[in-house]
């Protein structure tokens, strides 16, 4: 089941000829070890940086020799500036990448990217059923199982709806559901919400609150929104500016629903806007 | 918003028509006022009586003319398909077959006929060659365009959905050419009339067609009857063109969202 992906990988997927354009080369048969199934309820990173060449042809550093964990069904958020490196994280995490060095060690994972990339030609249902699709699931099928949760999330009624035909929420909803369809026991959500107005954004919080109170999974939220951390993750870790370090890391032992006034959920988000360094240990008050 | 798209429509259908018209009458003047001799350049009227007049021998040339520009784009339409796969997924063929396809436009069709006769013979193979020849080349690299022109980040997520190389081909990079691809016909086709008229003057033992028929009409001063054979090929294009735009626009319908909502 898990996939454990060693460090300096010669299958690099970024390696290849044609300039990272083909990225079907690598990691399918990555070494897996028993040690690594056992071990394979969440996610864990150990020790690991990476690098990467930017277009002038000069080494970015992104990730410094960062360690985290994610137990089975826990929702890690991981916080930090533009540029910490995120984004390369969860992409160790899903095997789009390889560190250069340290490991990661988790169990198959699905990416909700940025973008909701769906496919402009299919339909909303479609889309959603699209991880059914590739797993040679006949199209009736597919398209029942997406149908069931599309009540569930609000979608009902755009079933036959391409995406140019959604609000940027409905898309974003469709693109969780097909993350979610993937039947993965790990989500990486990549600042799924930071493209939405702030109305819609809460309402998408406590939705996807409730779906993964539902359907648990292992989730790590990438997000550059404190109180969205604060209120959806059971941990949340803060990440320096590039290249990306753990400076911080909080547990919040708060059950659900969460309010956002909570003494708990307020203090919380003080203590991760400190350990980004946006306020001071004592003049703390007044600024949110 | 609403009046203005309606004023687009009414002025849209008409306005082709309109032009032509007014062409058409300056054209006439100009012929009538007796400054140039009708063996020169025919009027509009005698264009038309021609056209009247040889209508089953024009019509006859047309189906000749429009069966070997069918065929041609045909085989246009399978070389190019593959030819552009290559390219997409190879570097290697890219960087072999490229400059040849970009040079093969550069071939004058004269040159050709010999060879293409004497392989083909003097039936309807060696004008298919050339008409194919012709329009392999905006096929290819509207093909080629199209196949690259999908997401990076699509293709990593189809990946992180287990799909395999076939799969993200068959679901994102094929898809996305269409459009591409569709476009690439269409100003294939447009070429492709003058490419069978190209065909069939440069191959030997042509006796059908209406490339054939211009050339002879010129030749014997019909040329009334050289210019209403003109003007079948000029609305055969237009046709084919806007069928094909059509088409398009059916198939591909995600690539024609109203401005704006493109993000």
């Amino acid at each position: 089941m898990a996939r454990i992906v060693p460090s300096a990988d010669p299958s690099n997927l970024w390696g290849n000829a044609r300039g990272g354009r083909d990225v079907f080369t690598g990691l399918k048969d990555s070494p897996r070890s028993p040690e690594a199934d056992r071990q394979a309820v969440g996610v864990s990173v150990t020790g690991v940086s990476r690098a990467y060449n930017d277009s002038k042809r000069t080494a970015v550093r992104a990730l410094d020799g960062v360690s985290l964990h994610a137990s089975h069904g826990e929702l890690l958020a991981v916080v930090g500036p533009s540029g910490c490196g995120k984004t390369t994280l969860l992409e160790l995490i899903c095997g789009l990448q390889s560190p250069d060095t340290g490991t990661v060690v988790c169990a198959p994972a699905a990416l909700m990217p940025q973008r909701d990339l769906l496919l402009p030609w299919l339909s909303a249902l479609d889309n959603a059923a699209l991880a059914l699709r590739i797993a040679h699931r006949p199209r009736p099928e597919a398209r029942a199982r997406a149908a069931e949760l599309f009540a569930e999330l609000g979608l009902r009624g755009f079933e036959e709806a391409h995406p140019h035909e959604l609000s940027g929420g409905m898309r974003q909803r469709v693109a969780f559901l097909r993350t979610l369809l993937a039947g993965k026991p790990v989500l990486c959500l990549d600042e799924p919400f930071g493209a939405l107005d702030a109305i819609t954004r809460t309402e998408m919080q406590g939705w996807l609150s409730r779906a993964l109170q539902r359907e648990p999974r292992t989730v790590v939220l990438v997000t550059h929104d404190v109180e969205e951390a604060v209120m959806l993750a059971d941990r949340v870790a803060v990440l320096s500016p590039r290249p990306g370090r753990v400076v911080s890391e909080l547990e919040v032992t708060l059950g659900r629903p969460r309010s956002r006034t909570s003494p708990v959920i307020t203090g919380l988000r003080e203590s991760v806007l400190q350990a980004l360094g946006l306020i001071g240990t004592s003049t703390s008050e007044g600024i949110t | 918003m609403r009046h203005r798209l309606r004023t687009v429509l009414v002025w849209g259908g008409w306005a082709p028509i309109v032009l032509v018209a007014t062409l058409l009458g300056a054209w006439e003047i100009y012929v009538e006022s007796g400054q140039v001799s009708a063996f020169v350049l025919p009027a509009p009227h005698a264009m038309a009586a021609a056209l009247w007049n040889n209508g089953s021998l024009i019509w006859s040339n047309f189906l000749v003319t429009a069966q070997e520009v069918g065929l041609g784009l045909c085989a246009a339409l399978i070389a190019g398909f593959a030819t552009a796969l290559a390219i997409h997924f190879s570097p290697l063929a890219r960087r072999a077959i490229y400059p040849l396809a970009v040079g093969s436009q550069a071939v004058p069709v004269a040159v050709l006929a010999a060879p293409l006769v004497f392989w083909w013979g003097f039936g309807m193979s060696p004008k298919l060659v050339v008409i194919a020849l012709i329009c392999f080349f905006p096929i290819v690299v509207s093909m080629v365009d199209g196949l690259g022109a999908v997401d990076p980040d699509q293709l990593k997520l189809l990946q992180t959905l287990d799909a395999s190389r076939w799969q993200a081909f068959r679901m994102a990079e094929l898809p996305a050419a269409l459009p591409a691809a569709l476009s690439g016909a269409r100003i294939a086709l447009a070429v492709g009339m003058i490419a069978a008229y190209i065909a069939e003057i440069s191959t030997a033992g042509t006796s059908a067609g209406l490339g054939h028929e211009i050339n002879t009409d010129l030749t014997a001063l019909q040329t009334p009857r050289a210019w209403a054979a003109t003007a079948v090929l000029f609305v055969a294009a237009v046709a084919c063109f806007y069928t094909l735009a059509l088409a398009e626009r059916r198939l591909a319908p995600w690539a024609h969202r109203p401005r704006g909502e493109n993000r």
